[in-house]
């Protein structure tokens, strides 16, 4: 198969129509905006290598070349600008930067001490309020050892404690200071919800929900307390409507907040009103079949969607229905067990939850440990597939991690596939990556080298690890 | 390859007219005859003999009568052609609570921890062997993967010393092999048991020596054992077991190295994050160590130094090497083999990363002479593999325990075999 996708010339408008801010209405305003600027780099061509675009394709002997940030081409041959630098990927293999939809990097970070415990906001059943960016802590290493993972992208979520938890940030995998310097360019946020035990079990005793019937309640007082919210902060028609005089003197006007009869901003219902109208993605803690169920019909009755079931062991059991529906599966390769909402957990998961036409399987961590092999977790699937008389090509399981979880998460446009124009956001690994032989060589995030394996210089540390063990080298 | 698979279908599976099935279904017909020839395999024996090529492995009474070239099938032995592919002792599945965690979060379902409401709560005497049910579907469910055998532990409950555990096979036998193990915990994960102090760690152990070695009074108004865990420390104290001791901070595990040589007590670590500083000298004392290999981060402060070149270094330096998982190790025990194809994809050698899941773990445990390595006289506790056993893209073919070839279904696999079909006019429930 012989493509080649040089797109140089239409780059520049294409670039500037990915990264146009999108028109954002008054629940996803921005006050803690991004301030990340790629880490300035000349253009690298990758010559030679087995690619695997996360399109679907897996090309042999081709080259991509990275110019300006973004992907230039992707094809055989591709001539160099004079300036670029060269890497030979003989015998290596390329794929799109690993995205994890589920991360709690930076909320619960490394060391995981008392003082750093800031991803449960665990003081009431509904906290849509609360940001999970204005937790995060740049210095965890976990985001450097998942880099090394050939993680490039991730979604960090509050935790599931409670009903609705909140806002979920998206943030490159670069290092930084502050999280505002790591927030995604216009990636939309995400809302945490959680079904079952875990909220239960959490508010059993401190005045509820204790029961499923209990959860389902809570989520609906929320959303019917959103629902009047927005409507209430509709934007007014231009040419408002004749005042009678038995009308409020408020309302009216003609400006979006002029006529508002919502009363003062509430930071709650401005993240569930932003769910309802789709500017933010709604991200589901949920095991159970039967209560994916009910969190279906519940968006539904209160009109938002559902991106993705986060865990959901039995996604399996409905897998057809989520494919019908669009909604994605952030799912784990082997974990069950552990709770009784996780008993019926199964290897093969992910690959039937990819299996039916438009099934959206996504290779998730929810664990600073499994971020960091996500290719070892879709190998470990593809195994189980195969032993259950599934084959799985890898071009086919690389969109488990690349694109399917840009797509959950809303970024699709920007990264998770090699297609000229996206970011940057690439993996050069040693050999076949669903190996657990597999290394990531070198990772590049908007076309900067942030990673490389052979290359002291370019394995980032984070302030922590200074000083820890200078006389042996530390940890790595 | 031409598929596109965002315009996808079903095409893209191809179902495989599967050899692994054919060969599963042909074994199952014989699942309790023991006698049987596996041959023309890799045999990775995990012992002196290293690995064989194109090698045969005859099994008599349960038992590994042979292993060489061109061995005589006896009448009465079922014969499997391996067609090159690699055999190994059935593998350690990790110190874990197989049998004793049904469902983690469910307490009515875990004997693992013993915590009594009384001012007694040092309990060497607790044995969580007896609590051991075979049939737990977790023991399925670990062996289709490949695991033959694991070291049960008891978890700190009232005490970081948890008390006692001891290898089980998982053939579906009720009772333990070998001797049993005396778990201790040291460093940050039990300062609530131990005073908020490391060092009260070692104030109490070395009390809890003392009234076992007599120096105290039995009659001691502050004692911490009973008369029975006194008489059982006594035995781990006279060196007729192993003491696991899960530590990872270089300053703790050189304290345990000098308790250890003053006690004259027999210990493993498991664990171990900063092991690898102090190699040599676990090496010089002989003290295997159980190794998390994917612990790379600084989970705590206990563990700053942790490397996933920890196995590596401390193969390098002459110290016998396993693997622990730090979580999840009953459900997932299965993960065992992807911690040491992680050691060897950091440096272990490939051999003694087989060894940690075969070997190593057998002969620390007291159990090396039955299994753990493949030769005449050991128990037929095999395994046929699709490829490296360490490798994630591999998976167990068939397993042989005592010489059975064991049934390759579990829970899970009957869950996914009831959700692979289509539904068909009545629910899956009518299905098998």
């Amino acid at each position: 198969m012989r493509i080649t996708l040089l797109a140089v010339i239409g780059l520049v408008t294409v670039c500037g129509s990915l990264d146009a801010a999108p028109a954002r209405s008054r629940f996803t305003q921005d006050p803690y905006p991004s301030t990340y600027q790629p880490i300035a780099s000349g253009p690298v061509l990758l010559r030679n290598a087995t690619v695997l675009t996360g399109t679907g394709e897996r090309l042999e002997a081709t080259d991509v070349l990275l110019q300006d940030g973004r992907i230039v081409g992707v094809g055989q041959g591709l001539q160099a600008p004079a300036e670029a630098s060269v890497v030979d990927a003989t015998g290596r293999w390329i794929t799109p930067g690993l995205i994890d939809v589920h991360s709690h990097l930076g909320v619960y970070p490394s060391p995981g001490m008392s003082a750093h415990s800031d991803g449960n906001e665990a003081t009431a059943p509904v906290t849509a309020n609360v940001w999970a960016e204005h937790s995060v802590w740049p210095q965890d290493p976990g985001f450097h050892a998942a880099l090394a993972g050939g993680v490039t992208s991730l979604q960090v979520l509050p935790g599931s404690a409670n009903l609705i938890g909140g806002r979920s940030v998206t943030l490159k995998n670069v290092t930084a200071t502050t999280y505002q310097a790591m927030k995604f360019p216009n990636a939309p946020w995400g809302l945490k919800m959680a079904c079952g035990e875990n909220p239960k079990r959490v508010y059993g005793q401190k005045g509820g929900p204790s029961t499923r019937m209990g959860n389902i309640a809570g989520y609906r007082a929320a959303f019917i307390d959103a629902s009047e919210y927005l409507r209430k902060n509709q934007p007014k028609p231009a040419t408002p409507k004749k005042k009678r005089w038995w009308e409020s003197a408020s309302g009216g006007g003609t400006s979006d907040s002029a006529g508002d009869s919502g009363g003062k901003r509430d930071l709650k219902l401005d993240t569930l009103a932003g769910a309802i109208n789709g500017e933010i993605r709604v991200h589901i803690h949920c095991y159970r079949a039967d209560e994916m169920a009910i969190m279906l019909d519940l968006a539904k009755e209160f009109d938002f969607k559902v991106a993705a079931f986060h865990h959901a062991t039995e996604a399996y059991k409905i897998a057809d229905r989520l494919a019908a529906e669009g909604v994605c599966g952030a799912l784990w390769a082997d974990w069950w067990g552990f709770k009784m909402e996780a008993f019926d957990g199964i290897q093969e998961n992910i690959a039937l939850v990819d299996r039916p036409a438009n099934g959206c399987a996504i290779v998730h961590s929810d664990s600073e440990e499994g971020i960091q092999r996500l290719n070892q977790e879709a190998a470990k699937v593809m195994a189980s597939a195969r032993r259950a008389g599934m084959e799985i090509a890898p071009e086919r399981a690389i969109l488990w991690l690349t694109r399917n979880p840009a797509l959950s998460m809303g970024i699709l446009e920007q990264t998770g596939t090699l297609e000229a124009g996206k970011m940057a956001d690439v993996v050069v690994w040693n050999q076949d990556p669903f190996s657990v032989y597999a290394h990531a060589d070198q990772v590049y995030v908007d076309g900067a080298r942030v990673y490389d394996r052979s290359d002291r210089t370019r394995h980032p540390k984070s302030d922590f690890m200074l000083g820890q063990d200078a006389a042996t080298g530390g940890a790595k | 390859m031409s598929a596109s698979p965002l315009s996808c279908d079903s095409r893209r599976f191809v179902y495989l007219a599967s050899p692994l099935l054919a060969l599963a279904s042909l074994l199952a017909s014989s699942a309790f005859a023991q006698d049987v020839l596996i041959r023309n395999a890799t045999v990775h024996t995990a012992g002196p003999q290293g690995t064989l090529q194109n090698a045969d492995v005859l099994v008599q009474g349960g038992v590994i009568r042979a292993v060489g070239s061109n061995l005589k099938a006896p009448a009465s032995a079922s014969v499997v052609q391996a067609n090159g592919r690699r055999l190994t002792p059935a593998l350690f599945g990790g110190i874990s609570e197989i049998g004793i965690d049904e469902v983690s979060g469910e307490s009515a379902t875990v004997d693992s921890a013993v915590k009594l409401s009384n001012d007694q709560p040092m309990r060497p005497e607790f044995d969580v062997t007896l609590a051991y049910n075979p049939e737990s579907v977790l023991v399925p469910i670990a062996r289709v993967e490949g695991l033959g055998f694991t070291l049960l532990a008891a978890d700190t409950g009232g005490s970081f010393l948890a008390g006692q555990g001891g290898v089980v096979r998982l053939d579906g036998s009720a009772d333990p092999i070998g001797p049993r193990v005396l778990f201790v915990k040291l460093g940050n994960d039990v300062l609530g048991l131990s005073g908020s102090s490391r060092a009260a760690q070692w104030m109490l152990l070395d009390q809890m020596v003392g009234e076992a070695r007599g120096r105290i009074g039995a009659d001691s108004p502050h004692a911490l054992l009973t008369p029975t865990g006194r008489a059982v420390l006594a035995r781990y104290l006279a060196g007729s077991g192993r003491i696991m001791v899960s530590v990872n901070r270089a300053a703790d595990i050189r304290q345990l190295l000098r308790w250890a040589q003053r006690e004259r007590v027999r210990i493993a670590i498991s664990g171990g994050a900063e092991a690898w500083k102090l190699a040599p000298q676990l090496a010089q004392a002989r003290v295997p160590v159980f190794v998390n290999a994917l612990g790379n981060l600084p989970g705590d402060f206990d563990e700053i130094g942790a490397t996933l070149e920890n196995a590596a270094r401390l193969h390098a330096a002459g110290v016998e090497v396993s693997f622990a998982q730090p979580g999840n190790d009953s459900h997932n025990a299965r993960k065992i083999r992807q911690l040491a194809g992680n050691a060897v994809a950091n440096g272990l050698p490939w051999e003694a990363g087989l060894a940690g899941l075969t070997r190593v773990p057998a002969q620390v445990l007291g159990v090396g002479d039955r299994i753990g390595t493949i030769a005449p006289g050991r128990l037929a506790d095999l395994v046929l593999w699709t490829g490296d056993p360490l490798e994630v893209s591999s998976v167990a073919q068939q397993v042989w325990l005592g010489g059975r070839a064991m049934p390759m279904r579990s829970r899970q696999t009957e869950l996914r075999d009831r959700y692979l079909r289509a539904e068909g006019v009545l629910p899956r429930a009518y299905s098998p």
